[in-house]
């Protein structure tokens, strides 16, 4: 059992520290003749290890604001740095190589390439990065041996449950030793058993690595896991929320 | 080769789909060079009988000689001289005179082209020798064409009128001695062969003739006749075979272009089902035109399968072919055409196929995969229809 303590309610402040820095951010959508607008003037920023979570209802613009942090998307106004560049700034080569390098995605729907084993998937994002078979090989068995899946490694995702699923996902966002891992509802289609499983996974990652995770959820589980809490609400952050975890005996 | 092996992997996964375009490629790899085949194993074969029968290694014509002019024949002769004669006494040259005569076979009236060749000759396949195994009349030998036409057979007599030099007409009594069965219908239809210096006589040329035919392998130029080469000699069979080979090509590209609609239709489909992994690839770190290297690698990849299917049922069934021939019977279309054909199988003919296949179904797998450049990535997440 853990305990929610809110300590600060501040935003992150630590500037050397920063990885991610989002500045008067704001995106719009083209509908129809005119614009939807998803994020309206967030201003965030990320530190080196951090357990974050947008949290907020679905329309929110969490995932938009994951997107555009994965150098997936750019933004329509504002400024978003990660790890010292700017998106809006980068080709789509150098955006492919910070998410090959640096950058770790955990979807909802998993998103395994159902033609892969497990270890192939995992073995994937190395592949891209020229690294001798050995060391793949070492990098990969490491990554599952994170998630407990050592003995799954030949099988496809077809053979495996949800849990299973996402617990490979997760170990082909770490294999790379990325700074950052972006996980999307990571839980959504979980049962509690699970999520609390690969929540305590990536928990035991971020502390281990120093990874920065920054999820987006509506899912009260979740939220009783993340160090920080960012509300959104329409677009908007509503509160940006330090906690601290505490074991209750 | 991460795009090699996603590319088989995603194609041996789709089962059933992959495998009916796989055929259908693989029917069209094997037809394309089955027919192809066909075509240049007739034209090696014609060429091969046309040599053997008719034009051996070249011809040295009179300089006023054209075999599509009969007013050129009657003047386009001329004196051997000595380097000539040495030359036929060696058998490397081989003297025709050529005119023009009427026999009257069943009291009926043909006109027919009399060439004299020596009955020693051995360059060229006609039974000339059998002009000596007749000693009754002026021993004549025919093709089966011409027998056919002048229903006439061996030992069979025929009345033949011809002008000599003087353009006095002249006759005597023609004895078949022969009936030859030849490939080439140009040495047969209303021809007739006599004996080179029974001809010269009878036509009061002494020493004269129409045209050399040679057996030398680099033939040389000779002054005051015209040499004419095999590619000129054959340029009518090669120009009918272009032209059946191109007739060919509307069946093949009908064939191809099913074959290739069918991967272009699964790669349309490919790419509208596979949308979140297209995303998923882009999120792994790979740019929006190397996922499209992806799809067009796979899609390139059915012609690999295709090539390999099609080797695997092509290769013993042009075995077989190649060993007991494709037998069109004793039937005559007035071309140079063997009556078994075997086809050739060229390393050309085969590379080039190859390279059509593999070239076409890139080309197809690409189009529907560009799509994929103008994709939304978050979109493609989500496995939006874009």
């Amino acid at each position: 059992m853990v305990k929610r303590i809110i300590v600060d309610d501040k935003i992150f402040q630590d500037m050397d520290n920063q990885i991610i820095q989002l500045e008067h951010l704001t995106k719009r959508f083209p509908v129809g003749n005119g614009f939807f607008t998803a994020l309206t003037d967030i201003t965030l920023s990320f530190g080196k290890g951090e357990f974050a979570g947008l949290v907020g209802p679905s329309g929110s613009g969490k995932t938009t604001l994951l997107n555009i942090i994965g150098s997936l998307d750019v933004p329509s106004e504002g400024k978003a740095t990660v790890l010292g560049r700017s998106i809006a700034e980068l080709s789509q080569k150098q955006a492919a190589n910070m998410r090959n390098h640096h950058i770790g995605f955990i979807f909802q729907t998993y998103n395994l390439l159902p033609v892969y084993t497990v270890y192939e998937n995992v073995e994937f994002a190395l592949l891209l990065q020229n690294i001798s078979a050995e060391e793949r090989r070492k990098a990969v068995m490491q990554a599952l041996e994170w998630v407990g899946l050592t003995d799954k490694e030949k099988s496809k995702p077809s053979m495996l449950s949800g849990g299973e699923c996402q617990r490979v996902a997760i170990a082909r966002s770490m294999v790379k030793r990325p700074k950052i891992v972006l996980a999307d509802e990571p839980t959504a289609n979980l049962d509690s058993k699970n999520s609390h499983h690969i929540l305590q996974t990536m928990q035991k990652l971020n502390e281990e690595l120093g990874v920065t995770f920054i999820f987006s959820t509506h899912d009260e589980k979740v939220m009783q896991y993340l160090k920080r809490q960012i509300s959104l609400a329409d677009g908007k952050v509503v509160a940006d929320e330090q906690v601290e975890l505490v074991s209750s005996q | 080769m991460v795009a090699f092996k996603l590319a088989y992997r995603n194609l041996i996964g789709a089962g059933t789909r992959t495998w009916l375009n796989v055929s259908v490629l693989s029917f069209a790899f094997v037809l394309i060079i089955f027919h192809n085949g066909m075509l240049d194993g007739w034209n090696r074969q014609s060429r091969k009988d046309t040599q053997q029968w008719e034009v051996a290694n070249g011809q040295y014509w009179h300089p006023h000689y054209d075999k599509l002019d009969v007013y050129s024949i009657k003047d386009a002769h001329k004196p051997l001289d000595a380097q000539i004669i040495g030359k036929v006494k060696d058998g490397s040259l081989v003297p025709m005179l050529i005119q023009q005569a009427t026999i009257y076979p069943q009291g009926r009236m043909q006109s027919v082209l009399l060439k004299g060749i020596p009955h020693d000759q051995q360059l060229l396949k006609l039974p000339t020798q059998e002009l000596k195994a007749v000693t009754e009349g002026l021993p004549a030998v025919i093709g089966k064409r011409m027998a056919t036409a002048a229903k006439l057979g061996i030992g069979d007599k025929v009345l033949i009128r011809w002008r000599d030099k003087n353009g006095t007409f002249d006759a005597t009594e023609l004895t078949i001695a022969s009936v030859f069965n030849a490939d080439v219908p140009s040495i047969d239809n209303g021809q007739i062969y006599i004996d080179f210096e029974a001809m010269q006589t009878m036509m009061g040329l002494r020493g004269d003739a129409t045209l050399l035919v040679t057996g030398e392998e680099e033939p040389a130029t000779m002054d005051g006749w015209d040499f004419k080469d095999i590619k000129f000699l054959l340029a009518e069979l090669d120009q009918l075979i272009e032209s059946k080979k191109g007739g060919g090509i509307v069946l093949q590209a009908v064939l191809l272009l099913i074959a290739l609609l069918a991967i272009f239709d699964t790669q349309v489909l490919s790419i509208f089902r596979r949308q979140k992994e297209i995303g998923t690839f882009i999120a792994l770190g790979l740019t929006r035109w190397q996922v499209v290297g992806v799809f067009t690698i796979e899609g390139a990849a059915h012609s690999i399968l295709a090539i390999v299917l099609g080797a695997a049922y092509g290769i013993p069934f042009f075995i077989w072919l190649n060993a007991i021939g494709l037998s069109f019977g004793d039937v005559d279309v007035g071309i140079t055409m063997a009556a078994t054909i075997y086809p050739y199988y060229s390393v050309r003919l085969i590379l080039s196929t190859i390279g059509l296949v593999v070239i076409a179904s890139a080309i197809v797998s690409y189009l529907p995969a560009r799509k994929i450049a103008r994709m939304n990535p978050t979109e493609a997440l989500k496995g939006k229809i874009q």
